[in-house]
């Protein structure tokens, strides 16, 4: 995974980081216009007892939704030359990283039914396997060392204990 | 001397076996943490925060700080090492850390380094022990006026001194803002921004944000860069150590001066990026080497670091005597003094007497014991570097997600930490700011809170932010703050600028 040679950025073309960045601005006017109404159907009006509880969270939506306008402005219509038009992410850098994001969502999915020790066990194991091409010997060994010292360590020695998911296959341990 | 006196207690309450037990494993943890990629001081502090729920205030905050100070440590090993920055006030020491560890010196620079920090951290202690309790003692006399005032001094400064668009560092500000702003009103109890999501009730905690968007948005960025590292190796012999003491002394002023600009870049948010790179222009301008750094100066690695860990160190003045964190890692720390049931503030000075001089003086001997204990353990740590990182990664998204889950005991907030990762990196590649998010994220409810309790005094007026001498003029420094990059083009217009030869390698935090 890590090492392997690039590919030529100028064969995938992705888009531009100024177009990423307008992006971005739009959503966080978004969020921002989300907030003001939010904050409109609180009450963000001078009531009998006082500020209203959307008082607060309207100008911060307001400050929100002109930051947004203004980053929008800025990528897109500021000058040429100060445009960041290097590609945002080029198909390897965006291959890599959804190489651990996927499966991060996956082990978080299954942490939810078969909780967290054996989902972290898995997860290690599988990613050592397949991403780093380790021996399945060292990666299971690997996987259960470190979930055990967890283990000890969250429910035994500081009694912290963790979410054991829908499908409990712990529970003999008494845990 | 007051301050000496209680000082003493405080090293009386410090000094018991279990406290300096628990003070090595937190440095060790957190020289582990800084050097790690994905890991840092406030997602470091934050994942092991729930582990100290069961232990008195005072021993865990000497755990946690230390923590803090061994994370401090541990980005100098990485810098110098593997050119890698591990936070970004330690991107100015790879300048002339690097260069030296590839000429053969980096037993050398590693001393120079860890020995800067430490007489940086101290003289941001001494300044602590005295200051601290004078603007404790000035603050009680705030009302919610000047703690707004406070308030939006800590913000706005963000826009003044950051880097990049203010309008990126506004929307990350606000961000944080409307995220705090979600859940129960503290006030009416009246839910807010939940829309109809139950779940949401207990609001967005700032832990699960700071785990995210450092850690596991760190993970992505590193993974995007393929990283393998390739490292320098490093062996600290006791001569080298000592050889370089032996010369350390002939820079005292780079010391002192640069002891003096992370103190004042430090008491304001976000300083000690900043701090280290002002401080490095500065020891480039004043050295009679001036013209050789970057090619492995000594000075290089010194002037920074001591300007970073004095920063570091005086980002905790504010939050002590005011409650207000300077920094994402002090954010974190003020936020276990709230689970603690401790309220950061003037008071805490008054009422939390061994809590507050225990925390002073465990930070004097954290960072003795942090020297000692990253000078002997260096090989170990560089060599953990070398684990592959198809091990680390998966290792420490597992970390994240345990520390996500102890929060609250919510299965809903490691999904949360996942989407925070995936804004963090997204945040990072577009250079909009994080520090100002998390902080914004923590002070959210009680910003507000002196606002509305300020707004209720004067019964809806803006003006009684103008009321005093005292709320007035740190109104008036924040509106100048916050119009900054408007009155410096101002500026520019009248009379250029010089240029700031370090401006584009400075990260945007």
């Amino acid at each position: 995974m890590s090492t392997s040679d690039r590919t030529d950025p100028a064969a995938s073309k992705g888009p531009a980081t100024y177009i990423v960045d307008a992006v971005v601005a739009v959503i966080v006017f978004f969020i921002g216009a989300v907030v003001i109404f939010g904050s409109r159907k609180l009450g963000s009006e001078w009531t009998s007892d006082g500020p209203g509880s959307g008082y607060f969270p309207f100008y911060i939506g307001l400050i929100m939704c002109i930051s947004g306008a203004g980053i929008f402005y800025q990528a897109l219509f500021s000058k040429k030359a100060k445009r960041n038009t290097n590609e945002f992410v080029d198909g390897e850098q965006l291959k890599r990283v959804l190489s651990v994001l996927l499966p991060a969502a996956v082990y978080v999915l299954a942490v939810q039914f078969i909780g967290l020790y054996i989902a972290s066990a898995l997860y290690i194991a599988l990613f050592m396997v397949i991403l780093g091409k380790f021996s399945w010997l060292k990666s299971i060994g690997i996987a259960l060392c470190v979930n055990v010292l967890f283990f000890l360590m969250f429910e035994v020695w500081f009694k912290v204990p963790l979410f054991k998911g829908a499908y409990n296959m712990l529970d003999f341990l008494g845990y | 001397m007051d301050e000496i006196n209680s000082l003493l207690q405080g090293f009386a309450v410090v000094l018991t076996p279990m406290n300096m037990l628990l003070m090595v494993v937190g440095i060790v943890l957190g020289v582990l943490i800084g050097v790690l990629p994905g890991l840092g001081g406030a997602n470091g502090v934050a994942i092991l925060l729930p582990l100290t729920f069961t232990m008195t205030p005072t021993s865990a905050i000497i755990m946690l700080s230390c923590i803090y100070w061994g994370a401090l440590f541990g980005g100098a090993i990485t810098s110098i090492l593997f050119n890698i920055p591990g936070e970004p006030w330690s991107v100015a020491t790879t300048f002339d850390g690097y260069p030296m560890a590839q000429q053969g010196r980096a037993g050398e620079a590693l001393t120079a380094a860890f020995t800067s920090s430490f007489i940086g951290a101290f003289v941001a202690v001494v300044m602590i022990t005295f200051l601290a309790p004078l603007v404790a003692k000035f603050a009680l006399k705030f009302g919610p006026p000047e703690f707004f005032a406070v308030y939006l001094l800590t913000f706005c400064s963000f826009v003044g001194m950051g880097k990049g668009s203010p309008f990126k560092i506004l929307a990350s500000m606000t961000l944080g803002f409307a995220l705090a702003s979600v859940g129960m009103d503290t006030v009416t109890g009246q839910l807010r921004l939940t829309f109809g999501w139950t779940e949401l009730m207990r609001g967005f905690d700032f832990l699960i944000a700071v785990i995210g968007l450092f850690g596991i948005g760190e993970i992505l960025l590193s993974m995007e860069e393929g990283l393998a590292f390739s490292g320098k190796h490093a062996k600290l012999d006791p001569k080298v150590v000592l050889a370089t003491w032996k010369k350390l002394p002939q820079y005292w002023m780079t010391s002192v001066r640069s002891s003096l600009v992370g103190i004042w870049m430090g008491i304001t948010p976000g300083g000690a990026t900043p701090a280290s790179f002002m401080s490095y222009g500065l020891a480039k301008k004043m050295s009679k080497d001036g013209n050789k750094f970057g090619t492995g100066q000594i000075e290089g690695v010194i002037a920074p670091e001591t300007a970073a860990h004095a920063a570091g160190t005086s980002a905790l003045l504010p939050m002590l005597a005011l409650g207000i964190p300077g920094s994402p890692t002090a954010a974190v720390l003020l936020g276990g003094l709230l689970i603690w049931g401790l309220q950061p503030g003037p008071l805490l000075f008054v009422e939390q007497k061994d809590f507050v001089w225990g925390l002073i003086a465990s930070m004097y001997l954290g960072n003795l014991v942090g020297l000692l204990v990253v000078l002997s353990t260096v090989p170990l740590f560089a060599s953990i570097l070398r684990i592959p990182f198809s091990i680390i990664a998966p290792v420490i998204i597992v970390i994240c997600a345990i520390g996500a889950y102890t929060v609250h005991s919510a299965m809903l907030d490691i999904w949360f930490m996942l989407l925070f990762g995936i804004m963090g990196y997204m945040f990072k590649k577009l250079d909009y700011p994080l520090a100002p998010l998390v902080l914004a994220l923590v002070l959210g409810d009680k910003a507000e809170d002196s606002f509305r309790q300020s707004m209720l005094l004067s019964q809806g007026e803006l003006g009684i932010m103008y009321s005093n001498y005292l709320v007035g003029s740190i109104t008036t420094l924040a509106l100048i703050l916050l119009f900054w990059p408007l009155i410096s083009k101002g500026l520019n217009l009248i009379r250029p600028a010089k240029k700031d030869e370090f401006e584009a390698d400075r990260p945007v935090d």
